[in-house]
């Protein structure tokens, strides 16, 4: 299974700004009946940039400006909640291919990895410097580079860690690790045979 | 020789449960630096499963260890309908797959036809599935409930469910372990969930990020296995992916003689091996928080996240108070989206809904001490308020022990078994802004079904005094409670 190598994401950037931004509110749970990933994207952010009738809210998601935008730049503990592999399967159906936040929630974090997502963590002051350069212009290259671990963004750069076991996953094609795991179904039998509890 | 006693003083350290149970799972080192780490038991539910089926057969890959995945139904079911097909083609659609998907694997699927569905959390350590020492996954980030019985159990995303059907493991990095003592006595009044709202409000909902939780002292060790796992649960609300109490006579009291538990010498083999997880006396802990359970109140949340609580006899907080800018904004964005008044106190905030029930509190003992208090009293006018039990077999001993008819002719729907207004994907869900004093673990925005519903959390008997009082109570006035 050959995975893509991710070393950088270059595009545009939106910020959705906020702490504690939670999966409820990434994906609201009644999107969630479903049995595939399939369509999740238009309805990332739902409640919060809809109204009841349909009507947009204001929401950085829905300004025309910043359509097109496959960097996503939050706040703090970005994901916390539920465990929902919805919440990053919206994120990366709409079209986004990178986050950026404080932090992110430990669950969340994972799902990410695994999809091929990078995380990258960067400072308030960081990340409000990126969200500034993109209010002034929207069509702002930006480079998430994860290999170097920093951003790019019309001339500067600031610094942005990737976790070393995600980044090396990510730029490695090895984020997807179902044939890793598989080639330790053995191993795994061996382990599992000292525990009596799972003896079939 | 001195391979030998390199060894030997490795076994002479002392570890924590969560360091010997992972010792005692992990397969190998990935490439990443990732552990491959065996899961023992795997749980699965229809809304996050079948994608999980689907790349499987994508695939074309078998499930590694059939009987270690145990499947049950519980978020999308409905509470007042036991008949298929559902009135929602969706929810019936999760059904019918999770349905095909566990007979094509070769899956023990908990279905209501066997008298044990219920919620996953509830369903596993009522089965004596959830096991002290065992390593438990779920997609479902309430996993965190089984470390009540000392097993290091957390919820995973989707592909990691594919993960754990292909391989039986996963790919983690390992945890850090803090350890929350909570010491002294809990007043009367004080509940295993104001435990855990008060310790989320202390540490915050990102406090736990990278650790393991393990819950110990006095207050811990006389907590019943249902209060235990009150707390548990909520670990992830606190960021916390796992949470744990070491397993005693009282884990053990818990599982003899349940479906899945070992019986006869097995059993004794079983405890002898269950009593050696527990984290050894002078073990080395990340980090170690001390509680005085005398500094905690019945508490309820005002705000958009578990963190946002106070004890009942406090006020809601005033942003201009605060100088803080981040806290000022949170608290500026969780009181615009609650219509709560700053500085005004959280008693007699008007309720429009009380729900009890959950994977936090939708067991016997949470329904037991509701109807002791509310044996009598009426809910109050224009308050809506459903109980739903946390399972098949919660239901039947509640309804053995006519709790259901205490509740009934006090004014609460008595439903079917399920996760129910807790997230609202099935057709209990809270309409407009309504308020609901909930028993459940999270006030998201929109988190009860309606994307401007409100949600209090608190203890089931605070649901209880706001119910037959139309509004937030103190519990220990409105029930006497001494």
């Amino acid at each position: 299974m050959a995975l893509a190598k991710i070393t950088s994401i270059t595009g545009r950037a939106v910020c959705v700004p906020g702490n504690d931004i939670d999966t409820d509110r990434i994906i609201p749970a009644r999107f969630m009946k479903c049995v595939t990933f399939d369509g999740l994207g238009e309805f990332l952010f739902h409640d919060v940039r809809k109204h009841a009738d349909g009507s947009d809210k204001p929401h950085p998601l829905n300004e025309a400006r910043f359509k097109g935008a496959t960097i996503l730049l939050s706040g703090a503990n970005f994901g916390c909640g539920s465990s929902r592999e919805h919440a990053p399967q919206a994120i990366q159906k709409y079209g986004f291919k990178a986050v950026v936040a404080e932090n992110f929630a430990e669950i969340f974090f994972g799902n990410c990895t695994t999809l091929g997502i990078p995380c990258f963590e960067a400072s308030r002051e960081d990340i409000a410097k990126i969200a500034a350069a993109v209010e002034k212009d929207p069509k702002v290259e930006v480079v998430a580079d994860v290999a170097n671990q920093e951003i790019r963004f019309g001339g500067e750069s600031v610094k942005a860690v990737v976790r070393a076991s995600s980044r090396d996953a990510l730029i490695n094609g090895r984020w997807d690790a179902i044939g890793e795991l598989l080639d330790g179904v053995g191993a795994m039998k061996s382990t599992a045979a000292k525990l009596p509890y799972l003896a079939a | 020789m001195t391979r030998f006693c390199y060894a030997h003083s490795l076994s002479l350290m002392p570890k924590s449960l969560f360091e010997k149970v992972w010792d005692a799972h992990a397969v190998r080192t990935l490439a990443n630096g990732q552990t491959q780490l065996l899961i023992g038991t795997h749980l699965i539910h229809e809304v996050t499963s079948p994608q999980a089926f689907g790349m499987l057969r994508d695939l074309k890959l078998k499930v590694a260890m059939p009987h270690r995945t145990f499947a049950t139904v519980d978020h999308i079911i409905p509470t007042d309908q036991l008949v298929e097909p559902y009135k929602d083609p969706l929810a019936q659609a999760m059904m019918d797959e999770l349905r095909r998907s566990c007979a094509e694997f070769g899956i023990t699927f908990f279905d209501r036809a066997t008298g044990k569905q219920g919620i996953v959390h509830i369903v596993g350590p009522e089965q004596g599935i959830t096991q002290p020492g065992t390593t438990i996954a779920c997609g479902d980030s309430h996993t965190s409930t089984h470390g009540a019985f000392g097993a290091i159990a957390f919820g995973i995303g989707t592909t990691q469910i594919r993960d754990v059907l292909a391989t039986q493991t996963i790919a983690l990095g390992k945890l850090k372990v803090r350890r929350i003592n909570v010491t002294g006595k809990l007043r009367p009044g004080v509940y295993a969930k104001d435990v855990i709202l008060h310790i989320i409000r202390v540490l915050g909902v990102n406090g736990g990020t990278g650790f393991a939780y393990e819950y110990g002292g006095e207050v811990f060790d006389r907590m019943t296995m249902e209060e235990r796992m009150t707390v548990c649960n909520m670990s992830i609300e606190g960021g916390a992916r796992a949470g744990y109490v070491n397993p005693d006579e009282t884990t053990f009291a818990y599982l003899k003689g349940r479906p899945y538990s070992p019986t006869g010498a097995a059993w004794d083999a079983a405890v002898a091996r269950w009593k050696s997880f527990a984290s050894d006396p002078g073990c080395r802990f990340d980090d170690v928080v001390n509680i005085a359970a005398a500094d905690i109140a019945p508490t309820v949340t005002w705000g958009i996240n578990p963190g946002q609580g106070i004890a009942i006899t406090e006020s809601i907080p005033d942003p201009a108070k605060t100088t803080a800018v981040d806290e000022k904004a949170s608290i500026e964005e969780a009181l615009a989206y609650m219509k709560l008044k700053p500085g005004a106190p959280i008693k007699g905030t008007k309720i429009d809904v009380a729900f009890i029930g959950s994977c936090t509190n939708g067991r016997l003992s949470d329904f037991q001490e509701v109807a002791r208090f509310v044996k009598g009293r009426k809910v109050a006018k224009g308050v809506k308020a459903i109980a739903v039990p946390g399972s098949q077999i919660v239901a039947l001993q509640c309804e053995k022990l006519g709790l259901d008819k205490i509740l009934a002719e006090a004014g609460f729907e008595w439903r079917a078994a399920g996760c129910s207004m807790c997230l609202a994907m099935n057709p209990d869900k809270l309409i407009g802004d309504q308020l609901c004093a909930s028993s459940s673990n999270r006030n998201f925005k929109g988190r009860q079904g309606s994307p401007t519903g409100r949600t209090l959390l608190m203890s089931p008997l605070m649901v209880a005094a706001a119910a037959v009082t139309g509004s937030v109570a103190d519990a220990r006035e409105v029930f006497a409670v001494n």
